[in-house]
């Protein structure tokens, strides 16, 4: 299952990334080289294994519906590159 | 441009009827005081990013940490819905950039959701529609992101993140509503019955309440569906029926045309009462879903779902019915008092009192309501309790004041939370039932009146009601009307 640059260039747009064209013919022989190693995976049979989504088969901790303190709007903020009036400030987006 | 006119010519010319496909996507607010991971506060309207810590701020090295009441109130609603329970659901990442997701990411539900194969039936144009409900999943909200307002805007957008992490339910309605008007009815019985079973306050002015809606036509008999387009933005009962109307005249007039309904997501303008296509966020709805391995499986056993059930209380429709079998309402009536979990509370507390259901249904109805509505407040804040209203009830049932007193002796009860019987005592109000006290005011009356007494004499008989008037004026309105119609017949008609 190998993948093109198309693919990594799609990838790299849904994670907000810009790479060069140089990048991407490295990335795209990376990816297809770590795909084709998992790949040996399905020498195996599975078909009798229950899909794992976790690791840990332990359930829940759940906390009780308690309010704990928040923190300042000053330290909210504080992190922030742009802010104003107590809210952050980001690049225009339509709503 | 898609007028009604339109859209009934569009129909007829193309000899092709088509019927609209709806289905509805509802997200709820739940009535936590915590955030669903964090223990931030949900309160509305404090001051901007206050309520915010580093778990909901998205900070890296954060943990989520499920809230077990926000669990025990998807699970009332999945159970009122008729869902059935998934023994494991799995939370799971939604990967999108945006600013309102502080994460880059939303903690939702995928393909384990928490329940599936609900229902609701609801009223509509006089019949009873079964809505399938697919799905109730559970997920966080997203912060607020503000367009307007500061001196920047043109140029910047501004974010609140204290709604960021406040527990939603979203419920997934099956593609069964087949016109605007059912949409309508469908989501306002989901708005009861959420409301009613106590998980959220249902408030759609501060967006404890969202709904999207995929509509989509067919011609009328084919079984298929069509392409849909998906409506945002429908944030009141009358938003929703509205862009329906809009987008079904829309798509009607595309495919009359032999034209195709593009699949897109469009935004509902309630000014313009048009949708329009959302500028597309370029691949969008590549959201990557995975397993969220930040938190565990969330399992639910039989006991719990056992105790939440327990829990839950006489949904509205099935105390509608028992309103109308146990206290003989009309089913008009029943509906109205059900219709809020509060007034129904309270009309059962004031029947059972009063032991005269029909009497308690028509205080409840006229006055209470009135009450309600004059003062602003919810029926929970009534400062009246239901045993005084029982009591004044059974005042007027032992014959003890008229109906007309008790409405005055009502305005003084719910003006000082008095005990009705002492009101009419200190302002004496009792009925005045002495037959020879009102015999002497029919006299009276007859005295003052002769000219009319003359023309009842001569066969003007309907001038019963006028005398019935006079007398009860002269009582004070405390003589028992019965009473003195009786009298008033008795000596107007002796020869």
């Amino acid at each position: 299952m190998a993948i093109a640059k198309q693919e990594v260039r799609h990838i790299a747009k849904l994670a907000n990334l810009d790479f060069s064209e140089e990048e991407i013919g490295r990335f795209t022989q990376q990816f297809n080289s770590i795909l084709e190693y998992v790949a040996r995976l399905d020498a195996l049979d599975t078909s009798a294994i229950e899909p794992t989504s976790h690791v840990d088969s332990g359930s829940h901790a759940l906390r009780d519906d308690v309010l704990v303190p928040s923190i300042s709007r000053e330290e909210a903020l504080a992190n922030a590159p742009e802010s104003e009036r107590g809210h952050f400030k980001v690049p225009k987006v339509i709503g | 441009m898609y007028g009604s006119a339109t859209y009934r010519v569009a129909l007829s010319g193309s000899g092709m009827e088509y019927e609209p496909v709806i289905g509805l996507e509802v997200h709820c607010q739940l009535l936590t005081d915590s955030k669903i991971f964090c223990g931030c506060s949900t309160r509305f309207g404090a001051p901007a990013n206050t309520n915010v810590c580093p778990v909901c701020l998205g900070m890296p090295g954060t943990l989520p940490v499920l809230n077990r009441r926000a669990v025990e109130y998807a699970l009332r609603a999945a159970l009122a819905l008729g869902c059935r329970i998934e023994p494991v659901s799995i939370f799971a990442r939604k990967n999108y950039f945006y600013p309102d997701l502080p994460k880059g990411y939303q903690i939702s539900m995928y393909d384990r959701p928490l329940a599936v194969q609900g229902h609701l039936d609801v009223e509509a144009k006089g019949e009873t529609k079964h809505v399938g409900i697919t799905r109730v999943h559970m997920e966080e909200d997203a912060g607020k992101l503000l367009h307007e307002g500061f001196p920047d805007s043109d140029r910047a957008s501004h974010v609140d993140y204290n709604r960021s992490g406040v527990p939603l339910i979203e419920i997934v309605s099956e593609p069964d509503m087949r016109s605007p008007e059912e949409a309508h009815a469908y989501y306002s019985a989901l708005r009861t019955i959420l409301v009613y079973i106590g998980v959220t306050d249902g408030n759609m002015e501060e967006g404890s309440l969202r709904c999207d809606a995929n509509v989509s036509l067919r011609p009328r008999g084919q079984s298929g569906f069509g392409t849909k387009a998906e409506l945002k933005n429908l944030n009141s009962f009358k938003f929703v029926q509205h862009a329906l109307e809009y987008e079904i005249r829309r798509q009607t007039d595309l495919l009359v045309r032999g034209e195709r309904v593009t699949q897109e997501t469009r935004l509902y303008d309630p000014a313009e009462d048009r949708t329009s296509p959302m500028r597309s966020k370029e691949e969008a709805h590549d959201y990557r879903y995975f397993p969220e391995p930040d938190l565990l499986p969330l399992q639910v056993n039989e006991e719990w779902i056992g105790e939440v059930r327990r829990w839950l209380p006489e949904l509205p429709a099935a105390r509608r019915r028992r309103f109308v079998a146990e206290y003989g309402l009309p089913e008009q009536d029943a509906a109205l008092l059900t219709s809020d979990r509060a007034l129904a509370d309270y009309y059962e507390a004031a029947a059972r009192a009063a032991r005269n259901a029909k009497a308690a249904a028509n205080w409840v109805m006229t006055e209470i309501l009135r009450k309600v509505k004059e003062d602003k407040i919810d029926v929970d804040r009534v400062p009246l309790p239901p045993v005084r209203l029982a009591a004044l009830i059974r005042l007027v049932d032992d014959g003890a004041i008229s109906g007309k007193i008790a409405k005055e002796v009502f305005e003084t009860i719910y003006a000082t939370g008095k005990d009705p019987a002492d009101v009419v005592r200190e302002q004496g109000l009792s009925q005045v039932t002495d037959e020879g006290a009102i015999r002497e005011a029919i006299e009276n009356v007859i005295a003052q009146n002769q000219s009319q007494y003359a023309q009842y004499k001569a066969g003007k008989t309907a001038l019963l009601g006028f005398f019935v008037g006079q007398v009860l004026k002269a009582t004070g309105g405390k003589a028992s009307p019965s009473l003195v119609n009786r009298l008033l017949k008795e000596r107007l008609d002796r020869p």
